[in-house]
């Protein structure tokens, strides 16, 4: 190491350059600051009256549709009691749905769903919620005379089947099963996701389980393979 | 007009692996070196300490410390006669958002290369005669290095990150305990292998029962404190589970900013400017080298960075695509062969097997980024492929990486309700009787595969994206057909109730269905200009004074991950421009 330490001196006396301007972003030596950046401390979902879906006919449809893909029943209580209608708007509002990551420029090709494999959308998961909720709830005017929200559970799941199998067109500006398989990801994100992002209230999801949480340490755990170890489940943070 | 910057000795286009190992070469050895990154600065304890880092929502999926599709993406179609579409939400690439790259969100699996893959069309001749090689669809050609020649750097590597694992070959001697079809090593991994756990418990005593040689994966999240020969010390990976897509707040995997940061950044010759674009490599006009970079900073300002040497250190596609929009060499083009930019796309070719036992202990939540185990008895040229329709093979592992449970929900028997009650019944079974096999299938390029410009799409700056034309070798399909069997052997073997196999490669090749995240190629390296876009010095043939380093140079992929090539190659280039290049400033013999 002496050697290569002599080097790097060395060089630095070499290297010298001439003073000029440093960019905004311009580093020289190790930054100072070293408390948390702001910008990665979590932001926990937002309390209160709901940011978008703020229509009462889509907060009802979209709860109708989240407790049939996770009712309540002997295993833990449904999506909307773990919050998972909550979590949804807060996502909404947020760079999720306003499809912040995605590549949105036009135009979308002819076939581009195909070749993909996967369909792809220019929309924003907040419009594309917009319409597709609205759809649903038509298409149970239509079929039914009566909101979603009011159909017995078998007729609501034969509906939601037929989203998912892609038998049932809801309209033809929603890709029916690509809005249901959004609906089912955001209910499982919900029911999964640390409480803090306003669902999986109480931990419901982690324990139904036995996911033990935000934990950081398993090395007292980890030779006693096979166990049921039986761990309680932490969050990230605590409860307010 | 550009503003302009005063002038670098070398000036190195993304602060990642490969950037990070050069940079601290080249300072030093005393050069000046600047390093321009298009994200910001990110650490590992201002960033993504304990208290942030065990976020799945985040970071497993919502992929917020991976570079947004918005930003910088790639077209994609199959064939040539179709119209390419842009990839717009997450897939199959994984480049970083922050300086480190993908160096800082990685796994973790710690591999080299098998002396084999780096040889496969002199190697394949050589046993198989020349039928086998050239079958009229891959495009075969060696490296210009041999495993034995960046053996010494593959080492240095290790020693900077620490790597945990078990050697099993030293200098030709065998001794059982780690992977026996390894190629010569000079001494042993710096740390020890991680714990064995469950899911690894069980495929090691299968595949023994079934004469195959199990071992753990070599891994960069280390099994004890370690202090690396920068001076720079790590600690004793806790088995979170949270390395993929996650930082690390415990010093534990191995990264830039882990190993290399803490000493480079201080180094008063070296300096970083973060989000910052590079667009292009600007040439001179004497057509044998280039002047610098051009990059646009965050408010959308253009600079130039004159310098003596370029290193090109982004990610594949970034580096192919930098190359392309600079017009440097010739875009490679399938119909003549002609052409070496773009040339020689491979990804990875994976199959294998999901599985479920009845009344297991598996907890998955007990893991790290890159452990498990491993078979390589059908990876390489382990085996005989005289009788069989393909070469090469896979790495068949199966993982204790973590057990993050959004991303696991999908993961039932087949016939298991997704939804209903039926859901959370077979969820809050299966959860910890989930494990899967999954084979890291080698990845031959085709004649037909290519990377160029997009005519269509643009991104934020108004520079064309790039475009891959790509589908998987039938050499390939039919490799991922057979190790997809004996996975499935194996899960039988395992004891598994529930064996559903899965083969990536019977389908079309997508960008948007996450196989694998390995993409490999477009600036190959290579003895023969008119083949490789750079020497074995990854030194462009083009231009003396421009290197272009990175996983672009792979002429195919093996059936490992690529990120210790990638750290291996770029020491090794490093050392070479401060050892011979910069006293002679020329072609490297």
């Amino acid at each position: 190491m002496k050697r290569r330490e002599i080097l790097s001196s060395l060089g630095a006396a070499v290297a010298a350059v001439p003073a000029a301007k440093l960019l905004a972003n311009e580093m020289e030596g190790f930054p100072h600051d070293m408390a948390l950046d702001q910008a990665f401390v979590p932001v926990p979902a937002a309390t209160g009256a709901p940011q978008v879906l703020t229509r009462e006919i889509d907060r009802r449809t979209v709860s109708a549709v989240f407790d049939r893909l996770i009712p309540g029943d002997e295993l833990g209580p449904s999506a909307t009691d773990a919050g998972c209608v909550d979590f949804l708007d807060s996502q909404l509002a947020g760079t999720f749905g306003q499809g912040a990551s995605l590549y949105r420029a036009g135009p979308k090709a002819v076939g581009e769903d195909a070749l993909m494999q996967k369909p792809q959308f220019i929309a924003t998961p907040r419009e594309r919620y917009e319409t597709g909720l609205r759809a649903l709830e038509a298409y149970a005017q239509r079929t039914h005379k009566a909101s979603f929200a009011d159909l017995k559970p078998d007729q609501q799941d034969a509906i939601l089947h037929g989203m998912e199998t892609g038998t049932i067109e809801l309209a033809p500006e929603v890709n029916t099963p690509a809005f249901f398989e959004l609906m089912l990801a955001n209910v499982r994100e919900g029911y999964f996701a640390d409480p803090m992002y306003g669902g999986n209230k109480n931990m419901v999801g982690w324990k139904m389980i036995g996911f033990p949480g935000a934990r950081y340490d398993y090395r007292l755990y980890a030779d006693r393979t096979g166990e049921d170890l039986g761990l309680e489940p932490v969050s990230l943070i605590p409860k307010a | 007009m550009a503003n302009k910057r005063p002038k670098a000795d070398v000036v190195v286009v993304g602060l990642g692996w490969s950037g990070s190992l050069m940079a601290e070469e080249l300072t030093r050895a005393g050069l000046n070196v600047v390093a321009i990154d298009r994200g910001p600065w990110i650490d590992t304890s201002t960033h993504t300490p304990p208290a942030v880092d065990p976020d799945e929502l985040r970071w497993g999926q919502r992929k917020e410390l991976l570079a947004p599709p918005r930003d910088n993406t790639v077209t994609f179609r199959n064939r040539a006669d179709q119209v390419a579409a842009p990839l717009r939400d997450y897939g199959i690439y994984e480049m970083g958002r922050g300086v480190g790259g993908a160096g800082f969100h990685w796994a973790g699996m710690a591999w080299r290369f098998s002396p084999w893959d780096f040889q496969v069309r002199s190697k394949t001749i050589e046993r198989y005669g020349r039928a086998k090689a050239e079958d009229g669809d891959m495009q075969l050609q060696d490296w210009g290095v041999t495993y034995d020649e960046l053996e010494p750097f593959y080492d240095q590597w290790e020693r900077i990150a620490g790597i945990s694992g078990q050697a099993s070959n030293i200098k030709g001697k065998i001794t059982p305990g780690g992977n026996v079809f390894e190629g010569p090593r000079s001494r042993d991994y710096p740390t020890p292998k991680l714990k064995t756990l469950r899911m690894m418990e069980l495929f090691n005593t299968a595949t023994t029962n079934m004469g195959l040689h199990p071992f753990t994966i070599p891994v960069a999240n280390i099994s004890q404190p370690y202090t690396n020969p920068l001076g720079v010390t790590m600690g004793a990976c806790t088995y979170c589970g949270f390395c993929l897509a996650y930082g690390c707040g415990n010093f534990s995997k191995s990264s830039p900013q882990a190993c290399i940061f803490p000493v480079l950044v201080r180094r008063p010759n070296f300096k970083v400017i973060t989000k910052s674009c590079v667009t292009k490599v600007n040439k001179a006009a004497d057509g044998k080298t280039v002047t610098g970079v051009t990059f646009v900073d965050e408010h959308g300002r253009e600079w130039e960075q004159p310098a003596d040497i370029v290193c090109l250190t982004a990610f594949q596609v970034d580096n192919v695509r930098i190359l392309l929009n600079s017009q440097i060499g010739k875009t490679f083009d399938p119909q003549t062969g002609e052409g070496t930019i773009g040339r020689n796309f491979s990804f990875q070719t994976v199959s294998g097997t999901d599985m479920w036992f009845e009344d297991e202990q598996i907890n998955p939540f007990i893991g790290t980024g890159g452990l498990g185990s491993q078979i390589d008895d059908y990876n390489g040229d382990n085996f005989d492929h005289s009788k069989l329709d393909f070469i090469g093979g896979a790495g068949i592992l199966t993982l204790s990486r973590d057990g993050a449970p959004i991303g696991k929900a999908n993961n039932l028997p087949p016939g298991t309700p997704r939804w209903g009650s039926g859901f959370k019944k077979g969820y809050a079974k299966y959860y910890r009787n989930y494990g899967t096999i999954f084979n890291q299938g080698c990845s031959m390029p085709t004649k037909k595969a290519t990377l160029d410009l997009d005519p269509t799409y643009r991104d934020k700056f108004g520079v064309p994206l790039l475009r891959l034309t790509y589908d998987y070798a039938q050499s390939d399909r039919n490799m991922a057909k057979f190790t997809m069997d004996r996975a499935v052997e194996i899960a039988r073997e395992m004891g598994a109730a529930h064996v559903s196999g899965f083969n990536f490669a019977d389908k079309s090749f997508s960008t948007a269905v996450i196989a694998s995240d390995h993409v490999i190629g477009g600036a190959v390296m290579g003895d023969d200009p008119a083949t490789s876009a750079v020497n074995s010095w990854l030194q462009s043939w083009d231009a003396h004074n421009l290197f272009v380093v990175g996983a672009s140079a792979f002429p195919n992929n093996a059936g490992y991950n690529p990120t210790g090539t990638v750290g291996a190659l770029a020491i090794r280039t490093a050392q070479a421009i401060h050892q011979t290049y910069v006293h002679n400033p020329a072609p490297l013999a």
